[in-house]
C-alpha cells in the first residue's frame, strides 16, 4: 500500500510543531511586553489637564517650593492638591484676565472643584503614604522625576510593584538627606551606597519590615 | 447532600462558560487603568487634611436613651461610628445597632422626596397644604393631633409644649411599641411615683436579673456591660467576681453570662419572684398559684441566702417588659436589702413627658374613629405596623382628612398618609437628646442632608407658623434661652466638642416603699392562662429591635447572639416543649391567639423555659425597603392592647409545611473538646488557673517565624465577653465587609471576619452557654500559607498573616487548610460597587474586595500602619495600647486586648501569659497569636449543678 503522505510531510510537521511552540512563546512575549510597556503603565506619558498648569514655570523658573501647593505632603498620606483659592492667591493679581485661567476663576467664583486628571494613579489595592516617605529621605524627584522641567506633568516612573520593591529592598540607593528631599535638582553622589547606608541609621529606618505585603496592601 | 438545581450545570455548558471566562478574564486583565479625576476643594475647609479623618461628637437617638458617639469623617464623608470615650454612657464603646447606623445613612432605600398620595411633590407644596389644613381648624386648634415616638429631645418637647400652650386644643400623643408603661406602673406600685432604676453593677457583688437583659439590650447596655465586667476579671488584684443569677423565660445574653440561670415561663417566673421576696421577709399577703418545684425551690433558697449575706452589696433588676407587679417586687426587694443608694439609684424618668403610651394611642384611634381628628401629623415611628392590631389604627387613620408622616422610609404608615415627608437622618440633623441617665447631648450633623430630609423641629416649627427656620437655629435658641450663662457661645462650643452638656445628668432621688404595698400588689396581680396554653413572650428582636432597623442589612445578617439565626425570626421553643407539641425546627406552626392566628417556623433553643414560646418583634415588614420587606413573620399581630407584658396564652398546633431559616452555626456541642474553656473562681484561685494541662508543643518542620520589631497578638477574655456582637458589626464597618443575603448564609458563605461561636453544654437546670469570638488566629505556623500556590497569603515580619488580594486567584486551598475556618471567600461580587450612595460608606483605607478573592481578619492592619507612621513621624516607639483594632474599640466589656506580645511589659503580653490563657486548637502546633483567657465563673457552692 502506498504511503498516504509523502516523506516531506515529516519535515513540514516538525516545522509546524516548532512553529507553534515558538508562536505560543512569541505571543506570550509580545503580551508581556505590551503589559509592561509605557502604553499600559503610562510611564513618561503626559495627561491633558483642564488648565495647562506648568510645573516648569512655577517650580523651575519661579522657584516655588513643592510644599506651597502640596501642603500636606509631610503630614498626611495624601500630598494634597491645592485648592482653587491657593491658585487665586497669585492669579487674582497676575494674569488675572488670561483666558487659559478661565476654569480657575470660574471654579473660585462658583465654589466648584477643578477636575484635574490624576497622573500618578496607583491601583486601589495599594496604599501609599507620602508623609513617611518624605520624612524618611525619599525625595520628590525619586518617584515624580524632574517635575521642574515638565511643562505638563508626565508620570515619573512605571509604578510597577517591582519598581516599588526595588527601593523597599534596597533603600540605600535612593535615600538623601532630609534637607534635600524637596530639591528637584539633587543628584545621587558617587558614593550613594555609602551615604545611603549612613542615612538608614540616621533616619532610623528598619529594613526588616519594608518587604511585608501589608506595608502597602491593606 | 442536596444539590441546588440552580447550581446544576451541564458538562458542556460548564466547559463553554469556563472557556469563555478564561478568555475574557485574560483579556480583561490587560486593560489600562481607567482615568481618574481629582477634585480638590475650591476653598479648603478649616482643619481638613486630605487623608486624615476628623472626629465629631454627636449622639444617636435610641429607644430609651441616646447613644453618645464620635463619628469619623473623611473629607466630609462620615464612614465609621465609635463610642464617645468621655461620655459616661459610652466610655468609648457602642452596641451593634449603633455600629450599623452608618449603613443606615447611605441606605439607598431611604425616602428621598416629599410625596403626596405616592406622587412626587415638594416641601413648599406640603407647607401650603399644611397651612390650609391649619386654617380650617377652630381657634383653639382642636382637631390637630401630633403623634410622636417617645420624645427625649428637650427642644422638640419645648416646641410642642409651646404649640399646645398657644392653641390648647392640640393634643400630643406618644407611642412606641417597646415603652416604659409597665416600668412606670411598677414604680408607682412600689413608690407611689415614677422612678427609673439605675443599677450600679460595678458596686454589686450579687446580681439577680429577673428577665432583664441588661447586658444584651437597652439604652444602658454599653455602660452596664462595662460596669459588670469590671468585676469579672479574677486575674486582677484583688480578685473580685460578681455572682450573677438570672431567672428568665427566653434565653438572653444576660442569661448566658449568668453563673446560675433558672429558665421559667412568665407565670412561674412571677411565682418565683414572689417566693424570693417573701423569703427575704417581705409581707406580700397570701401566696398565689404556681409554686416552684422542689429543685427550683432549693435553687431559690440558695439565692436568697446569698442575697441576705450581701445585703447592701447586691442588686435586683427586673426587665421593663415584665408585669408591673414583678418590677415593683424588685424595687421592694432592693429596698429591703438596703441596696438603694449603694448599688442602685433612682432618678426621674428621662423622657420629656411620661404618659401611658398604649392609652394615648387608644385615645387617638377612638378620636379618629369618631371623626374628631381633622389633621394628624406623625413625627417618625411606624404605628400602622407597630400598633396593637386590635386598635384598628389603619382604619381610623383613613378617616382623618389631613394626615402627614415624617419618616426615614416610605413605610407602612406613609402608605396610608396623603403627605409623606422624608426625615433627615441623625447624622444630617441638628437636634438634642438625653442619654439613659439624662445627660443631654447636642446632635450635630456630619453631612448636609443627602436627600430632601427634614427634621421634626422644622415640621413642628412649621405647625407653629414659623417656616424656614433651620433646625440649628431652633436647637441653639432653645439652649440659649434655657442656660443661664454670660458666655453661652463658649459653653455651646464646648458642648459640641465634648458631646454633652455638663451637669445635665439627673441626681439620684429619694424613694421609699409607700404603705399599703402588699394590698396594691395583690390588686395588680393577674391570672395567666395555664394548662394547655403556651405562654407567649413577645420581645424586641436582638438586632432589628421593633422593626426600625429592618432595612439595615448588617443587622439582618448579624447572627442573633443565642440562636445564631440571621435574616428572620422564629418561634423559639425549648426542646421538651417542642417535643410535647410534636414539632421540629423549621416546621411551620399555627399560633392561635385570642383574636388572631399566625403561621411561623419553629426554632429549638436549649435553655428556653418550658411551656412558653418567644417571638421576636420587628419582622414581617411589608414596606421596610428592598432589604427588610417580606422577611420573617409579624409578631405584632399578637401584641395585646395593653403592651407586651399582658400577652395571653396561645395554642400552638402543627401547621402545613416548613420554612428554612438561615443559621450560621448549626452545631452546638463541643463534642468533648476544650474549645471554649470554663473554670470556677475557686479552682482558678487554688489550682493555678485552669485544670487543663498545657498543650504539648509539637515539633515543627517549618522554618521558625521571622521576628520583626513587634509581634502583634490579641487576647480575648472569655470571662467578660457577653456575645453582644458589636465587634462583628464594627469589623464589618471598618473593613468594608459585604453582606451576602439569606440564601448565601444558608450555604455557609457569610463574610464576617470575626464570628462568635456558641456552644451549649449540659448543666443542671439550664445549659451552660459558651461564647467564643473567633477572628483570624494569625498562626505563627499558619497552615493556610503553606498551601497557597500563588503566595497570596504570607507572613509579615511582625507576625501578621497578610492577605494579598491582588495575588489571590481563588483556589480556596487556604480556606480548606485553616483549622479555625476564619477565611472568607467572595463567591460572587458581594461588594456593591454600583450604588452611588454606598460608595461613600467605604473606609478609604481598606481595599474593597471583588469576586474570586479570599479575605479574612487582618488585625486591622490599616490601623497598625497608621499608628506606626504616626509614631515614626514623631520619632518615638509605638506605645502600648496605641493600636486599637475595631473590635477592641467597640467592645463594651473590654474583652479584647491587642498589642505587642513580644514585649513582656505590654498589656497583651501580661494577659497572654496568664496561667488561664490558652490557644484555640494549639495542639495542632499552629502557634496562634490570638489567644484566649479561660472563662472564670463564680458559682454558689450551695447550688449543685453538674
Amino acid at each position: 500500500m502506498a504511503q498516504a503522505f509523502p516523506r516531506v510531510i515529516n519535515t513540514v510537521f516538525r516545522l509546524a510543531i516548532l512553529g507553534s511552540v515558538l508562536g505560543v512563546a512569541g505571543t506570550g512575549w509580545v503580551w508581556v511586553e505590551i503589559l509592561r510597556s509605557p502604553y499600559v503603565s503610562r510611564a513618561g506619558f503626559q495627561r491633558p489637564q483642564p488648565v495647562p498648569y506648568s510645573h516648569e514655570t512655577h517650580v523651575g523658573v519661579l522657584g516655588m517650593d513643592c510644599r506651597y501647593c502640596h501642603s500636606t505632603v509631610e503630614t498626611s498620606a495624601s500630598a494634597g492638591i491645592p485648592s482653587t483659592k491657593a491658585c487665586m492667591a497669585c492669579h487674582s493679581q497676575i494674569y488675572s484676565r488670561s483666558p487659559v485661567l478661565e476654569p480657575v476663576r470660574s471654579s473660585y467664583e462658583k465654589d466648584r472643584s477643578i477636575a484635574w486628571t490624576r497622573v500618578h494613579d496607583l491601583p486601589d489595592f495599594v496604599h501609599f503614604d507620602h508623609s513617611i516617605h518624605v520624612n524618611k529621605g525619599v525625595g520628590c524627584s525619586t518617584c515624580h522625576g524632574r517635575v521642574d522641567q515638565m511643562p505638563l506633568v508626565a508620570q515619573g516612573s512605571t509604578l510597577h510593584m517591582e519598581w516599588c520593591l526595588a527601593c523597599h529592598r534596597h533603600p540605600e540607593s535612593v535615600l538623601r538627606p532630609r534637607d534635600r528631599v524637596f530639591d528637584l535638582t539633587w543628584r545621587a553622589p558617587d558614593d550613594q551606597e555609602e551615604q545611603g547606608a549612613k542615612l538608614l541609621g540616621q533616619l532610623s529606618i528598619d529594613k526588616a519590615g519594608l518587604e511585608d505585603c501589608s506595608v502597602c496592601h491593606q | 447532600m442536596n444539590i441546588d438545581p440552580r447550581d446544576a450545570v451541564e458538562r458542556r455548558e460548564f466547559l463553554r462558560l469556563m472557556g469563555a471566562s478564561l478568555a475574557l478574564g485574560g483579556l480583561g486583565a490587560c486593560t489600562r487603568q481607567p482615568t481618574e479625576r481629582i477634585y480638590p476643594y475650591a476653598r479648603f475647609p478649616e482643619r481638613t487634611i486630605p487623608g486624615k479623618p476628623l472626629f465629631y461628637a454627636t449622639a444617636m437617638p435610641f429607644p430609651g436613651g441616646a447613644q453618645p458617639i464620635l463619628v469619623e469623617s473623611h473629607m466630609g464623608r462620615p464612614t465609621k461610628i465609635e463610642g464617645n470615650p468621655e461620655h459616661p454612657a459610652s466610655r468609648g464603646a457602642t452596641n451593634a445597632m449603633v455600629q450599623a447606623a452608618i449603613l443606615g445613612l447611605y441606605d439607598p432605600d431611604r425616602s428621598q422626596v416629599v410625596k403626596r398620595a405616592g406622587r412626587i411633590d415638594s416641601w413648599p407644596a406640603f407647607l401650603g397644604a399644611l397651612r390650609h389644613a391649619l386654617e380650617g381648624l377652630p381657634a383653639d386648634g382642636s382637631g390637630l393631633r401630633i403623634l410622636t415616638e417617645t420624645v427625649l429631645s428637650p427642644t422638640l418637647a419645648s416646641q410642642i409644649w409651646a404649640l399646645r400652650s398657644q392653641r390648647s386644643g392640640i393634643v400630643w400623643h406618644q407611642y412606641e411599641p417597646i415603652n416604659r408603661n409597665d416600668a412606670t406602673s411598677g414604680a408607682k406600685l412600689a413608690f407611689g411615683e415614677d422612678a427609673v432604676p439605675l443599677p450600679r453593677f460595678d458596686q454589686a457583688e450579687i446580681v439577680l436579673a429577673l428577665d432583664c437583659d441588661f447586658l444584651g439590650s437597652g439604652p444602658a447596655q454599653v455602660r452596664h456591660s462595662r460596669d459588670f465586667t469590671s468585676r469579672r476579671r479574677p486575674y486582677e488584684t484583688p480578685a473580685v467576681t460578681t455572682r450573677l443569677y438570672a431567672i428568665e423565660s427566653s434565653f438572653t445574653t444576660t442569661g448566658a453570662m449568668a453563673d446560675h440561670r433558672l429558665p421559667l415561663a412568665p407565670s412561674r417566673l412571677a411565682a418565683a419572684a414572689r417566693e424570693i421576696a417573701s423569703s427575704l421577709g417581705l409581707d406580700l399577703g397570701p401566696a398565689g398559684p404556681g409554686r416552684p418545684s422542689p429543685a427550683e425551690r432549693s435553687w431559690i433558697q440558695a439565692l436568697v441566702e446569698d442575697l441576705k449575706a450581701h445585703a447592701g452589696r447586691s442588686v435586683i433588676v427586673a426587665g421593663e417588659l415584665l408585669p408591673p407587679a414583678i418590677q415593683a417586687l424588685a424595687h421592694a426587694m432592693n429596698s429591703a436589702l438596703g441596696n438603694v443608694g449603694k448599688t442602685i439609684d433612682y432618678i426621674d424618668p428621662i423622657e420629656m413627658e411620661t404618659i401611658d403610651q398604649c392609652a394615648s394611642l387608644r385615645d387617638l384611634v377612638s378620636a379618629m374613629d369618631k371623626g374628631e381628628v381633622s389633621a394628624l401629623v406623625i413625627l417618625e415611628g411606624n404605628p400602622a405596623y407597630a400598633a396593637p392590631a386590635e386598635f384598628g389604627f389603619s382604619d381610623g387613620l383613613a378617616r382623618v382628612p389631613f394626615r402627614a408622616h415624617l419618616s426615614l422610609y416610605e413605610d407602612e404608615t406613609s402608605e396610608l398618609c396623603d403627605w409623606h415627608v422624608p426625615a433627615a437622618y441623625f447624622l444630617e440633623s441638628w437636634s438634642d437628646t438625653n442619654a439613659y441617665e439624662a445627660t443631654t447631648t447636642i446632635i450635630q450633623p456630619l453631612i448636609a442632608p443627602l436627600y430632601e430630609g427634614r427634621t421634626a423641629h422644622e415640621l413642628v416649627s412649621a405647625l407653629a407658623g414659623r417656616v424656614g427656620i433651620p433646625s440649628h437655629e431652633i436647637v441653639r435658641d432653645y439652649w440659649k434661652n434655657s442656660i443661664v450663662s454670660n458666655d453661652f457661645d463658649t459653653l455651646w462650643e464646648r458642648a459640641l466638642h465634648d458631646g454633652w452638656l455638663p451637669d445635665t445628668a439627673f441626681k439620684p432621688k429619694q424613694v421609699q416603699i409607700t404603705p399599703g404595698f402588699a394590698e396594691r400588689l395583690q390588686a395588680a396581680r393577674e391570672t395567666r392562662a395555664d394548662g394547655e396554653m403556651i405562654e407567649l413572650v413577645l420581645r424586641p428582636d436582638p438586632t432589628v429591635w421593633d422593626g426600625r432597623y429592618a432595612n439595615n442589612a448588617w443587622l439582618q445578617e448579624l447572627p442573633k447572639p443565642l440562636t445564631k439565626l440571621t435574616w428572620g425570626n422564629a418561634v423559639l421553643l425549648s426542646p421538651s416543649t417542642a417535643e410535647r407539641l410534636g414539632v421540629r425546627a423549621e416546621e411551620l406552626v399555627e399560633i392561635e391567639g385570642a383574636v388572631r392566628t399566625l403561621s411561623a417556623p419553629v426554632w429549638i433553643l436549649p435553655g428556653h423555659a418550658d411551656g412558653c414560646a418567644t417571638l421576636h418583634l420587628g419582622y414581617g415588614r411589608r414596606r421596610a425597603g428592598s432589604i427588610g420587606s417580606g422577611i420573617g413573620f409579624d409578631a405584632f399581630r399578637l401584641l395585646p392592647a395593653e403592651g407586651a407584658s399582658r400577652t395571653p396564652g396561645v395554642r400552638i398546633g402543627p401547621g402545613a409545611g416548613s420554612q428554612s431559616l438561615a443559621c450560621t452555626q448549626s452545631h452546638q456541642s463541643m463534642e468533648g473538646r476544650d474549645l471554649a474553656r470554663t473554670t470556677t473562681l475557686e479552682r482558678f484561685l487554688s489550682a493555678g488557673g485552669s485544670e487543663h494541662a498545657p498543650e504539648e508543643a509539637l515539633a515543627s518542620l517549618n522554618p521558625p517565624a521571622v521576628q520583626g520589631a513587634h509581634a502583634w497578638g490579641m487576647v480575648i477574655d472569655l470571662s467578660t465577653c457577653t456575645a453582644c456582637s458589636a465587634c462583628v458589626v464594627a469589623c464589618q464597618a471598618e473593613n468594608n465587609i459585604p453582606v451576602v443575603g439569606k440564601e448565601e448564609v444558608q450555604r455557609g458563605r457569610e463574610m464576617h471576619w470575626i464570628r462568635i461561636d456558641r456552644y451549649f453544654e449540659e448543666k443542671g437546670l439550664s445549659p451552660d452557654v459558651r461564647h467564643q469570638p473567633v477572628p483570624c488566629m494569625h498562626c505563627e505556623n499558619a497552615p493556610c500559607e503553606l498551601v497557597c500556590p500563588v503566595g497570596a497569603t504570607v507572613h509579615s515580619s511582625e507576625g501578621l498573616n497578610d492577605m494579598v488580594y491582588n495575588r489571590c486567584v481563588g483556589t480556596r486551598y487556604c480556606e480548606a487548610n485553616c483549622p479555625y475556618k476564619v477565611r472568607r471567600f467572595n463567591f460572587y461580587s458581594y461588594a456593591d460597587l454600583e450604588t452611588p450612595s454606598l460608595k461613600m460608606l467605604r473606609n478609604p483605607d481598606v481595599t474593597v474586595r471583588s469576586r474570586g478573592v479570599m479575605e479574612k481578619c487582618t488585625y486591622c492592619v490599616q490601623r497598625i500602619n497608621e499608628v506606626r507612621i504616626r509614631a515614626e513621624l514623631a520619632g518615638r516607639p509605638i506605645r502600648d495600647g496605641e493600636i486599637v483594632t475595631a473590635c477592641q474599640q467597640v467592645c463594651p466589656a473590654s474583652a479584647i486586648t491587642f498589642g505587642d506580645v513580644g514585649d513582656p511589659e505590654s498589656q497583651a503580653s501580661r494577659l497572654r501569659n496568664q496561667r488561664h490563657g490558652y490557644g484555640l486548637l494549639a495542639e495542632l502546633g499552629t502557634k496562634p497569636r490570638t489567644t484566649y483567657l479561660t472563662r472564670v465563673i463564680h458559682p454558689n457552692p450551695l447550688i449543685k449543678e453538674s
